[in-house]
């Protein structure tokens, strides 16, 4: 009909179709615009989000079994652990060499703190065996030294590994060690060796060529000294004596290839590994410790979330954990059962509060005002602590009581180390949140609804009730979310005044933190926290209506 | 509208005095009584203390001093949800988290009254103010002219004998507000309720109502049907308020009964009616309506006095002329002629000799 509808696109001044114009135009606004918030959206990205990412992160992640025992975790992955016999030969001789490169480094207490999480006894088995890792190699080593001295010699292990100088190299053992000390030791290992193994010994003994390579790389590139003149780890003399047992060293010629000869002649027993860890420490004979490193070899793992709601991970499945160690569900309980109550006695409170700030005149508004805001200005350490002294037996409201003659002297009430401290000395300290909200709703009511409401009949309780309170849940709303979601994450002042019974499930994630050092766990229960506010909130916008909040 | 001349008392102001911080007062000594079905508007400069005598008539302010009775009865005591006033406040003061029904239910319901004959009230008085497709709507979904509707029926959904407005139309524009000022006017009349209107629009004071009040600081300064109020001011300040008004100043020459002879300032003499001044040689200010002047010495009483005028201005304004002339010294001398076929144009410039009838010029305070 009109003439716009036929002729196509509508045209800018300039020519160019009008929606592309508005486009531009739009496009420069939006860049201005993100380039004013860029900063502000950077710190949130870096001190908010990213944090929040790795705590999540941490709830699951689990590398540290893999990234220190990598060999032994891949020859556990066709052990079933259901079965009653142990691991094959092979899953101990991988252990061995895992756990001694580990000790080495100094990582394997750190993977034994993490196992005994699941296991425990696991930290204290872990020490002990990296402590005598040492001696099966120092037998070996007095047991072939006493074949040939040459072998306990340094420069004789580097011209070994070397072989001949026109020999074909192997770079890729070089290679494949530096990735494993640097996955073992959390950093990239740089820097080239001053030799490189030879293909040929590298095949004629690939478990001595290969610890010796990384013995090598990380006295040179760790410790800065000169292999030549170290003495090689002890774990090189096992392999070489575990690869002695079947090496066919008639057709080497490389250098030392008659002592290597001679080693073999002398028909060392090829080590037992199993024997080895058996002898070490009994535990390394039963099943459970096996299975417990099984069970947790994933990078990564349900196990943190498990414990968090008082379970755990096994080779059967998610089970219960012992009754006696059932107290994180039970204290995510109390948790919301105590937020939920000092939300509620702060609504009490507040509501009055708020109505007074709202109807009076300004000036007196303002003066209370400042006691609302007031402690606000005091450190939440005075805060709390006066509440101690308030609260405890030999405190000021006791000695009242007992004053009056209320209470007997001789059983004083106990008000404090327990629930009903938490709950006094949170209600006190998040007030504040509930009137400033409530107090921002109820100003904008104008008298004038409840002026109508009393004109058309109203009682002042009905005017209230049907007419004022409603328009005030906006208000109630917004601060009760507000302090339910402080309070449920709150620490300090659980920490002080709640005894054993009155802490929350933050206090439990900051020993898991600074005591337990149990981070994944400490991060899992963070976590668990998030998802029941988000779903309190989701709940809650659903109920009431996100839109109904009002904040200011 | 035969009614509004019974005379009963059936809201009565009697001595009534406000304060509100004990040293001034708002409302000092107002007198005033409606008859039943009576509209009366309470018109007044902002700040006159009309929002006041109507919060005192429904309940929300107390009376420093008098007596107010409704009904004969006096209310001083009565709480204002015992009264059964309905009322319309300025912002129309609807509930928002209710719907519209249940706004004109809330009443009812307080009333305790049955759940059938509630939902048969509230339709026919949403009916009433043809906003029967809206009951499940929420305020906010509503216009500003249709919420000013809801209200009004809300407060008349209980059938309450006396209603308050305060300026219920001050939010809405000009062609809504006029539409709305028509069917006010109509609903009050035909359901013979007394009405108490406050406004500070004349206009509206004067188009709608049986009787203004018109307030200045505090007292009534006169109480009458609309035309007596804009022909026969009581007061200068009256006169000023209402309308569009010449004065003039000067001295009272001599009093013969209705008549008086008042020099003005320049020395020129006119006729005019005296109404609150007595006294020859008391300062006077004359009020005359522009429409009333007259250049046509034929309309004027044989022997008027006539004053000389230069034209100013002349201003053509479709129906009628309006010209502005030099009178005595006063320059914003306004005169009104309707556009009749006879009717002569000024030019500015002209001079020219113009006059009235001595009880169309009133001698007021000055
Ligand atoms: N609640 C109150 N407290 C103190 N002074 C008030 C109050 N309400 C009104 N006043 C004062 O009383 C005077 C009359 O006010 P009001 O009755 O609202 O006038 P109007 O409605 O004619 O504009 C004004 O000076 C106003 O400042
Ligand atoms: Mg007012």
């Amino acid at each position: 009909m009109s003439d716009i509808a036929d002729t196509g696109p509508v045209l800018a001044a300039d020519g160019t179709p009008l929606k592309r114009s508005l486009a531009r135009a739009l496009r420069v606004q939006k860049t201005r615009a993100l380039l004013l918030i860029a900063p502000l959206l950077a710190f949130v990205l870096i001190s908010f989000i990213w944090p929040i990412g790795v705590m999540l992160f941490r709830s699951v992640e689990n590398e540290i079994v893999e990234n220190t025992l990598p060999n032994t975790v891949k020859e556990l992955a066709t052990w079933d652990g259901g079965s009653q016999e142990l691991p094959p030969q092979s899953a101990f001789e991988a252990l061995y060499f895992d756990m001694f490169a580990a000790t080495e480094l100094k990582r394997h207490t750190r993977l034994g703190t993490r196992l005994n999480y699941e296991k425990t006894g696991i930290s204290s088995l872990f020490r002990q065996s990296g402590r005598k890792l040492d001696d099966p190699g120092k037998d070996y080593r007095k047991a072939l030294g006493a074949v040939t001295s040459d072998i306990t010699k340094s420069a004789t292990w580097l011209e070994l590994i070397s072989g001949a100088s026109d020999a074909a190299r192997s770079a890729p053992l070089v290679a494949s060690q530096r990735q494993r000390l640097s996955t073992l030791d959390d950093r990239q290992i740089k820097g080239d060796l001053s030799f490189s193994p030879s293909a040929d010994i590298v095949q004629l003994l690939p478990r001595a060529a290969r610890e010796y390579t990384a013995f090598a790389l990380y006295t040179e590139l760790v410790d800065g000294k000169d292999v030549a003149k170290t003495k090689p780890w002890e774990s090189v003399y096992v392999a070489l004596a575990a690869d002695l047992s079947d090496a066919d060293v008639s057709g080497y010629n490389g250098p030392h290839a008659q002592m290597l000869r001679d080693l073999v002649a002398a028909d060392v027993t090829a080590p037992d590994f199993r024997a080895i860890f058996t002898d070490i420490d009994k535990d390394w004979g039963a099943l459970e410790t096996w299975r417990t490193i099984q069970t947790h070899s994933k990078p990564y793992t349900s196990g943190y979330f498990l414990n968090a709601i008082d379970m755990q991970k096994t080779p059967e499945g998610a089970m219960a954990q012992p009754e006696n160690k059932q107290i994180l569900v039970k204290l995510f309980i109390r948790t919301l059962i105590m937020s939920l109550i000092i939300m509620g006695s702060c609504a009490l409170l507040a509501y009055p509060v708020a109505w007074i700030l709202a109807n009076l005149p300004a000036r007196k508004a303002n003066i209370l005002m400042i006691f609302v805001l007031l402690p606000f200005w005091t450190s939440l350490l005075v805060r709390t602590s006066a509440w101690k002294v308030m609260l405890q037996q030999q405190g000021v409201i006791n000695d009242v009581l007992v004053w009056l003659g209320l209470v007997d002297d001789a059983d004083r009430l106990i008000m404090i180390n327990n629930q009903f401290g938490t709950i006094v000395a949170m209600t006190h300290i998040l007030l504040p949140f509930m009137i400033l909200p409530m107090y921002s709703v109820m100003q904008t009511i104008n008298p004038s609804y409840l002026r109508a409401a009393k004109s058309l009949g109203a009682t002042n309780w009905t005017a209230f009730w049907r007419v004022y309170f409603p328009q005030t849940i906006p208000g109630i709303g917004a601060g009760a979310i507000l302090v339910f979601i402080l309070s449920i994450g709150y620490y300090i002042t659980p920490e002080i005044v709640g005894g054993t019974k009155g802490v929350f499930i933050s206090n439990r994630i900051a020993y898991h933190i600074s005591s337990s050092l149990n981070w994944g766990l400490a991060a899992a229960l963070g976590t668990i926290l998030l998802v029941v506010v988000l779903v309190l909130y989701w709940a809650y916008d659903k109920i009431v209506g996100i839109d109904n909040v009002k904040l200011g | 509208m035969a009614e509004s001349k019974n005379n009963d008392a059936f809201v009565e102001f009697e001595r009534v005095q406000k304060s509100y911080d004990g040293e001034t007062l708002v409302v000092k000594d107002l007198n005033l009584t409606l008859p039943k079905g009576e509209f009366l508007t309470m018109l007044g400069p902002s700040g006159s203390g009309k929002t006041t005598c109507l919060m005192m008539l429904a309940g929300f302010e107390t009376a420093t001093h008098g007596d107010i009775r409704l009904d004969g009865v006096g209310i001083n005591n009565i709480p204002p949800h015992k009264r059964g006033i309905g009322m319309v406040f300025q912002n129309y003061a609807l509930f928002p988290h209710m719907t519209i029904a249940e706004n004109l239910s809330f009443p009812l319901e307080v009333r305790k009254i049955g759940k059938s004959e509630r939902e048969e009230k509230v339709k026919r008085a949403l009916d009433m103010v043809e906003m029967g497709d809206f009951g499940g709507r929420r305020p906010a979904q509503l216009s500003g002219g249709q919420q000013q509707r809801v209200a009004l029926s809300r407060a008349l959904v209980f059938e309450p004998e006396l209603v308050l407005m305060d300026e219920p139309l001050g939010a809405l524009d000009k062609q809504l507000r006029e539409k709305m000022q028509f069917e006010i006017t109509n609903l009050a009349h035909s359901l013979g309720i007394t009405t108490v209107y406050v406004t500070h629009d004349q206009t509206e004071a004067l188009t709608m109502s049986d009787r203004v009040a018109v307030f200045d600081d505090g007292r009534i300064q006169q109480c009458a049907p609309p035309d007596q109020l804009y022909e026969e001011p009581d007061n200068s300040f009256v006169a000023q308020f209402i309308g569009e008004n010449n004065t003039l100043l000067g001295t009272i020459k001599e009093i013969k009964g209705d008549q008086a002879v008042v020099q003005l300032d320049d020395g020129e003499l006119i006729d005019c009616k005296p109404i609150n001044v007595s006294k020859v040689g008391e300062r006077t200010r004359v009020s005359i309506r522009p429409e009333r002047v007259e250049f046509n010495k034929e309309r004027l009483q044989p022997g008027a006095h006539t004053l000389k005028a230069e034209v100013l201005e002349f201003i053509y304004m479709g129906d009628i002329f309006r010209t502005r002339l030099r009178v005595a010294g006063n320059d914003e001398f306004i005169v009104k002629t309707r556009n009749a076929p006879d009717q002569v144009r000024l030019t500015p410039g002209t001079q020219v000799d113009i006059g009235w009838l001595p009880r169309d010029c009133r001698a007021l305070d000055a």
